[in-house]
């Protein structure tokens, strides 16, 4: 892809790509910047986690305990979980923990955080894999489709259809699926769960179904980058020369079109993958699938804090990444950006 | 849960300026806002109204006929309390409406203030604010929503403060960068020389000329906000039972889905459906007008 888009970049300007310190330097320097601003607002989400989840719940004792708890016993668990102690030693700990890979112990398995976190984040990458790869193909070929044939009835329906996919919660969208291929035609699983030991092959079947929802929701937003992207290669001047130049209409869209119409929407996909994690909670919840949304929502609905706040900051973390990763990907792949434009 | 940029544009302006036809007749002519804006006026009529429009009480349990599939007497069949599933969902518009409205209107309140104050003030309150805003846009929105909820309790109220204090830091973003172009105009120099102060000059100098671009991102993130409220109540965070709610009465019954009672989980579910659909014709719609 980078090579590609070099030649593109020498056959556009009558030039060779020049790879001189100067330019090197300016994109080291924005990715660093990048890389930066990422890390403080990593620690700013950390203290937002942390106060959301030790500070607000007022009395974490009493929470986990109830209301028919003595006080005694509630000010003992309260000095077992340390959280007697003053705010900032107590935030100190668990980031210094959080540092170490120590996330703490669980209070609704009495067991270290850690490994159910690592289990179920495998999990919720399996199926966010699975969604991505059926929905990254079909959004680019839903929106280069509606984009060649703009303003007609076929981009009316797929920009229209994209849309409403997009706006639908994901319990909707899977309650749906569930009642037609579950319970009407009885086809596929309604459980996520393949169940211990079970092959590729029966993972696999088990997933389509809650893959379905996430699918639908990313296939607007990738489908409509898509678009928006190849209507403006399509009256872009060069893409009127190669025509006027008497090139085939197919080589025109291959070679000039789709080169330059693609790149925003890659950018847009990685940044799609915090939201997919997003929409997973709803997803593992509505198919009983062990990922790290389902282990987020039971510590929540049983005041597990720290591992509440292990899932959570997970989470924002790899939101995080994906987005770096997606906003150093467009720099680079971008000649226009990668010319001092990064800012 | 991807927010929707809305690029703050000059063409706005150019749109009122044009003087050919009102913006509502432009909208009235698109199919796409007519269908949206005919379902979205149903189901206002059913919050409203929704108690008299029900042919049955939405709470009545009829034990002798319970998980009834739809029929004459039922048109969407009855639940496992052998409530009427049809009057549930008529009457389930209030909440999921009341909730997502009051939460985009704290959320358009709040944003468009602090917007105004980041992009007119900018400096240290500007960059401070924006790192703090990134920081709260690294979770994904459910997620956030979720954090507080867990930690302040479930209610309708607290549903509202979440998903609107969630919503300010997308709408402040949006209203920044509106308020940025404004202060290349001219009369804001007038005004400054003028000598009015600074809070008069961003509400009643600034405000006015930044309206249209918060009246979009308003119907936007209720579309947001919708989809949002329903998530929430369907992971059993919003209104309690028994009183009708179309997240709630999913959340209870999807259970029995394997049983093959699709009817209770289903008709609602179309209903949330029909909803954000609708909702989102009528924004896009209004999106497309305006950059006409």
């Amino acid at each position: 892809m980078v090579q590609s888009r070099s030649r593109l970049n020498a056959q556009r300007y009558g030039q060779k790509r020049v790879s001189g310190h100067p330019k090197g330097a300016i994109l080291a320097t924005y990715i660093l910047k990048r890389i930066g601003l990422a890390l403080v607002t990593l620690w700013l989400l950390s203290v937002l986690v942390f106060f959301a989840v030790q500070v607000l719940p007022g009395n974490p004792g009493r929470a986990i305990l109830g209301n028919l708890a003595a006080p005694s016993a509630v000010a003992a668990l309260n000095h077992q979980l340390g959280v007697d102690r003053p705010l900032i030693e107590q935030y100190w700990t668990w980031i210094t923990g959080v540092l170490h890979g120590d996330f703490g112990m669980s209070t609704q398995f009495r067991a270290p955080v850690e490994p159910y976190l690592s289990a179920a984040l495998v999990n919720s990458l399996k199926l966010a894999a699975l969604a991505f790869v059926i929905v990254v193909p079909l959004g680019i070929i839903g929106g280069v489709v509606a984009a060649l044939n703009y303003g007609r009835p076929a981009d009316r329906i797929i920009s229209v259809a994209g849309l409403s996919a997009t706006t639908v919660p994901e319990f909707v969208s899977g309650i749906v699926v569930i009642i037609i291929f579950g319970v009407a035609l009885k086809v596929l699983p309604v459980s996520a769960s393949a169940g211990p030991g079970a092959s590729p092959a029966s993972q696999f079947q088990h997933l389509i179904l809650p893959a379905i929802p996430l699918v639908l929701i990313l296939f607007g937003y990738i489908a409509r980058m898509a678009r928006a992207g190849t209507i403006e290669a399509l009256n872009s001047d060069y893409t009127r020369t190669a025509t006027l130049k008497g090139l085939p209409r197919s080589v025109v869209i291959r070679r000039h079109v789709l080169r330059n119409s693609l790149l925003p929407t890659i950018t847009v996909i990685a940044t799609q993958l915090g939201y997919l994690i997003g929409g997973l909670v709803i997803v593992e919840v509505l198919f009983n699938y062990q990922g790290i949304g389902n282990l987020i929502f039971k510590a929540a609905t049983t005041k597990d804090f720290p591992m509440l706040a292990a899932g959570v900051l997970t989470i924002g973390v790899v939101y995080m990444v994906a987005t770096l990763v997606a906003d150093i990907l467009a720099t680079t792949l971008n000649p226009r950006l990668r010319l001092g434009g990064a800012e | 849960m991807t927010d929707v940029v809305v690029e703050p544009t000059t063409s706005v302006a150019v749109a009122h300026g044009r003087g050919e036809m009102p913006p509502w007749r432009l909208l009235l002519r698109r199919p796409t806002f007519i269908v949206g804006a005919a379902i979205l006026l149903f189901w206002v009529i059913c919050a409203v109204f929704g108690h008299a429009i029900a042919p049955q009480d939405p709470l009545a349990q009829q034990l002798l006929a319970t998980n009834k599939a739809p029929s004459g007497a039922h048109w969407f069949g009855t639940d496992q309390l052998g409530r009427d599933v049809f009057s549930r969902v008529i009457v389930g518009a209030r909440t999921i409406l009341v909730i997502s409205f009051f939460a985009t209107v704290l959320g358009t309140v709040l944003g468009t203030a602090l917007g105004l104050i980041m992009g007119y003030l900018g400096g240290l309150i500007d960059t401070v604010a924006g790192r703090l805003i990134e920081a709260v846009l690294a979770l994904p929105l459910v997620i956030v929503a979720f954090l507080f909820l867990v930690a302040l309790g479930t209610s309708p109220l607290t549903m509202i403060v979440v998903v609107g204090l969630v919503f300010t830091p997308l709408i402040a973003r949006t209203v920044r960068s509106a308020v940025l172009v404004e202060r290349q105009q001219d009369y804001l120099d007038s005004a400054r020389l003028l000598g009015e102060n600074r809070s008069y000059i961003m509400f009643v100098e600034v405000l006015p000329n930044v309206l249209p671009v918060v009246l979009v991102e308003f119907t936007v993130r209720l579309g947001y906000a919708i989809f949002a409220i329903a998530s929430l109540s369907f992971l059993g965070f919003g209104v309690q039972p028994p009183t009708p709610d179309w997240g709630a009465d999913i959340s209870v019954n999807y259970g029995v889905l394997p049983a093959g009672y699709w009817w209770m989980v289903l008709f609602p579910a179309l209903a949330i459906a029909s909803l954000v659909v609708a909702i989102n014709l009528v924004t896009d719609s209004i999106e497309q007008v305006i950059a006409s």
